[in-house]
């Protein structure tokens, strides 16, 4: 018999595999084109190209309620996006605060991070977006507090309100050359200045480089910190002096804050509580990375006599870093899954849009979801690329 | 002579002096002070930063804690009591009590059945957890399933013990043939079991049997509360770990055809959130069933909620599996053991006990991600609080109360777990 002959036997069960799966991806396409015929669907996805016909209120592009689901869709995209870059940048900065100080050998220090970790670890992070948004609700100030003589809320540092709408905050405006060109303005504005900062980011490299090389032929290293000090700052403080960067503040009229940035209560809701949350795990990443480095490591550096911060950046970090990314990056790709949440607090991101309000008005579920799904897999499947890369150059190279 | 001697030095001790205390800052509470809270500027700055955000903390949710109101039967009347001072409403939680743990819809004079389950479930976690226990208690572990189904949406007993019946008779047929073909085995198990289980169909639904041990049925949609959510996580938990082993040992697998079929199955779950499986489960699910089925939404999301997590203990039993010493599959195949006897008696075990620290945070995960059920209207315990009890006149705008309620409950539940595990992991050390 085939399937005990080891020659032919993997290909046997494979062959029985394959039939097996082909019968059940048939018995269910099968049942979805029935079930479709009985109730008169079809998929179809030329209702991207129809008029949403529903506003969104945060948006990073142009949008009306005339614009089409793609438009809506894409708007949620970078929602999503968004939400989800400034909540790894706070995890991150969260996190590693948290990771570190539990390591501290102040006890009371060490004893509030690790229940901190254990909190905010062990509550589902719905609750905690839920609460957020209670707060940003229910306790902050409506606008018409900040009203008369005698308000009963005042405006932080005099320049942003905390408000039960949303924190206003100051806009930064270039006044000069980018004033006239419209809406796209400040955007085109702070895309230059990140170009900048790329720039800066590469000279400052050569400059280390070239320290680095004149250190090992010379054996003394020319003082680096000033040229990168103008190197980082000069250029983006002069591009900003050219344009003429003034900040907007915001100011009370009528019913509602004017002027400035308005970050809405969801946002926030969503950006801090995922980050609070997924701080909460990247802090044990970090303290078991850094425990994950030998004390041996430690000892070893300073027998050779090099000095505690080049230990620590020579040494233990580059050993902790490799210990601390790939997790790190998982949290990472955590958090974009888990802004999917956002449509619990009424934040506009692709699964509000796409899943949320344009399923329930065309009725189209199968496309939708296929296409949300579509996306997050994309998403997932860039960052873990991103990881393999990072993991693959600094896998430890044995033999 | 001996006097003279005695005398001649003036003074000798003869017995040693005690010991002096450490100076106080050497020692006790003092040394441990400052060795631990004031070992230099930074951390006493840190140290005192630290009592200032524990006073902040303490001072403004004390007063709100210690005068909660516990009985009042609305929120108008429970501000009445505490005339504008601070203090919590817990009434919500005593009047409510039932609709957090229940849900709002199933019979309020059912409730002992799923309390009822719910103190099963203890026992027959039990054995299971705790290893020093008699092992005749896993008889108790097996039958609780349909205990608990029986309990909870009711019914003729009939159902599950016929189901009960069909598993005992496939397992006893898979037993007996074993020894001659596996494959032959799996099948005839199978098949006699789903004689048994179609057996109910062949009495017909109006038999007398049918009215032995009826409960009042309940509908999968009046089910709501913490219970459903303690029955997702429980339910997708159980069934997700046996199809996590099993994808990763496809993963694992020499044929390239399963492998991949369990990789393109697994990375797909993984690169999507939880939350559009849900949708699926919802909208999209129903479509794949044969017409007019109509699956209920229950079982749907427990279908979704399975395959998820079983994509995720699939990684995690992996990197177990990686984690062994090659030479463990090697004295396995030198010992004659062919693929199945390999992998239940070496492989697995030592790969599970790597995987028990990932496995229980993929379960403590799974169980804080039933509470997103609420997203697709189902009343968990979030969707009640969301829904009809912070939308009911009487208790609108209780947030807090009811927010923290949730937390400390899934806190205790998850924390214990995450206890367990620290506990098991060291019980099993077998390093030195």
């Amino acid at each position: 018999m085939l399937l005990n002959d080891t020659r032919y036997r993997s290909l046997t069960l494979q062959a029985i595999a394959a039939i097996l799966l082909a019968l059940a991806i048939f018995y269910l396409a099968n049942n979805v084109v029935t079930n479709l015929q009985r109730l008169g669907l079809n998929i179809d996805f030329s209702f991207l190209g129809a008029p949403a016909g529903y506003d969104i209120n945060q948006r990073l592009i142009e949008y009306t309620s005339q614009s089409t689901n793609l438009k809506a869709a894409f708007v949620g995209i970078l929602n999503t996006l968004l939400v989800a870059f400034l909540a790894c940048i706070m995890a991150t900065i969260f996190g590693v605060f948290a990771g570190v100080l539990r390591l501290s050998n102040n006890w009371l220090v060490s004893k509030l991070m690790s229940i901190y970790v254990e909190i905010f670890r062990n509550i589902p992070v719905l609750i905690w977006i839920l609460i957020i948004y209670g707060i940003m609700t229910v306790v902050m100030p409506a606008p018409r507090a900040f009203r008369g003589e005698d308000a009963e809320a005042a405006m932080f540092l005099g320049i942003s309100a905390f408000t039960n709408r949303g924190v206003y905050i100051p806009g930064p405006e270039f006044s000069r050359i980018f004033g006239e060109m419209g809406i796209l303005s400040a955007g085109i504005g702070w895309l230059v200045a990140i170009a900048i900062l790329i720039c800066s980011f590469f000279g400052g490299r050569t400059v280390t480089r070239r320290a680095t090389r004149i250190q090992e032929a010379t054996g003394v290293r020319p003082a680096t910190l000033v040229t990168n000090l103008a190197i980082w700052f000069l250029p983006l403080i002069a591009f900003f002096i050219i344009t003429g960067l003034a900040f907007e503040i915001p100011e009370l009229k009528g019913f509602n804050f004017k002027g400035g940035i308005k970050i809405g209560a969801p946002l926030i809701a969503i950006w801090f509580a995922l980050s609070i949350y997924t701080g909460a795990f990247i802090a044990e990443n970090v303290r078991a990375g850094i425990q994950a480095v030998s004390k041996g490591q430690t000892e070893a550096a300073s027998a050779l006599g090099i000095r505690p911060n080049r230990i620590m950046s020579l040494v233990v970090l580059p050993q902790a870093l490799r210990v601390i990314i790939p997790p790190l990056i998982s949290q990472y790709l955590n958090i974009t899954k888990n802004s999917s949440l956002a449509i619990l607090v009424g934040y506009a991101d692709v699964t509000a849009t796409l899943g949320g309000i344009t399923l329930n008005q065309t009725g189209r579920a199968i496309e939708c979801i296929v296409l949300l799904m579509l996306f997050y897999l994309i998403i997932s499947l860039i960052i873990s690329a991103v990881a393999n890369l990072y993991n693959n150059s600094t896998k430890l190279k044995e033999r | 002579m001996s006097d003279t001697s005695a005398n001649a030095v003036a003074f000798v001790r003869t017995e040693s002096v005690p010991a002096s205390a450490p100076p106080v800052n050497a020692a006790g509470p003092v040394k441990w002070l400052k060795d631990n809270l004031f070992d230099g500027v930074g951390n006493s700055i840190l140290t005192v930063l630290a009592f200032v955000a524990i006073f902040l903390i303490l001072s403004n949710t004390m007063p709100w804690v210690i005068n909660g109101i516990w009985d009042a039967p609305t929120l108008a009347a429970c501000r009445e009591i505490l005339d504008g001072t601070t203090g919590a409403c817990f009434a919500v939680l005593s009047e409510r009590w039932n609709q957090l743990l229940f849900g709002f819809k199933y019979p309020t004079e059912m409730y002992w059945r799923p309390a009822l389950a719910f103190a099963m479930l203890f026992v027959a976690f039990a054995p299971v957890l705790f290893f020093d226990l008699p092992r005749k208690l896993l008889i108790f572990t097996g039958l609780y399933p349909f205990i608990a189904f029986w309990l909870i949406w009711g019914g003729p007993i009939v159902n599950p013990i016929l189901a009960l019946v069909g598993l005992i008779v496939g397992y006893m047929v898979f037993v007996r043939l074993e020894k001659t073909s596996f494959a032959m085995a799996m099948g005839a198990g199978v098949v006699s079991a789903a004689v048994i289980w179609s057996l109910s169909k062949v009495i017909g639904s109006d038999s007398a049997i049918f009215s032995i041990g009826y409960l009042e049925t309940v509908p999968s949609r009046d089910l709501g509360g913490f219970m459903l959510n303690m029955m997702l996580g429980v339910t997708c938990v159980s069934l997700s770990l046996p199809l996590g082993i099993a994808l990763a040992l496809g993963r694992q697998s020499s044929m390239p055809l399963i492998k991949y079929v369990c990789v393109i199955f697994i990375e797909f779950i993984r690169g999507v959130p939880l939350i559009t499986l849900l949708f699926v489960a919802s909208v999209m699910l129903g479509y794949f069933f044969p017409p007019g089925s109509g699956v209920d939404l229950f079982i749907r999301v427990v279908i979704m909620i399975t395959l998820f997590s079983a994509a995720y203990i699939a990684e995690v039993v992996r990197g177990g599996l990686a984690a062994l010493p090659k030479g463990q599959y090697e004295a396995a195949d030198s010992l004659g053991l062919d693929y199945a006897q390999a992998t239940r008696l070496i492989i697995l075990p030592q790969a599970l006990k790597i995987s028990i620290p990932g496995i229980v945070n993929i379960a403590v995960g799974l169980f804080k991600d039933t509470t997103l059920v609420s997203v697709i209207s189902m009343f968990d315990m979030v969707g009640m609080i969301r829904g009809p009890i912070l939308a009911s006149t009487d208790w609108n705008g209780v947030y807090w109360e009811l927010f923290s309620f949730a937390a400390l409950l899934f806190f205790v539940v998850c924390y214990g777990i995450s206890q367990y595990s620290q506990w098991l992991e060291r019980r099993l050390a077998t390093d030195h």
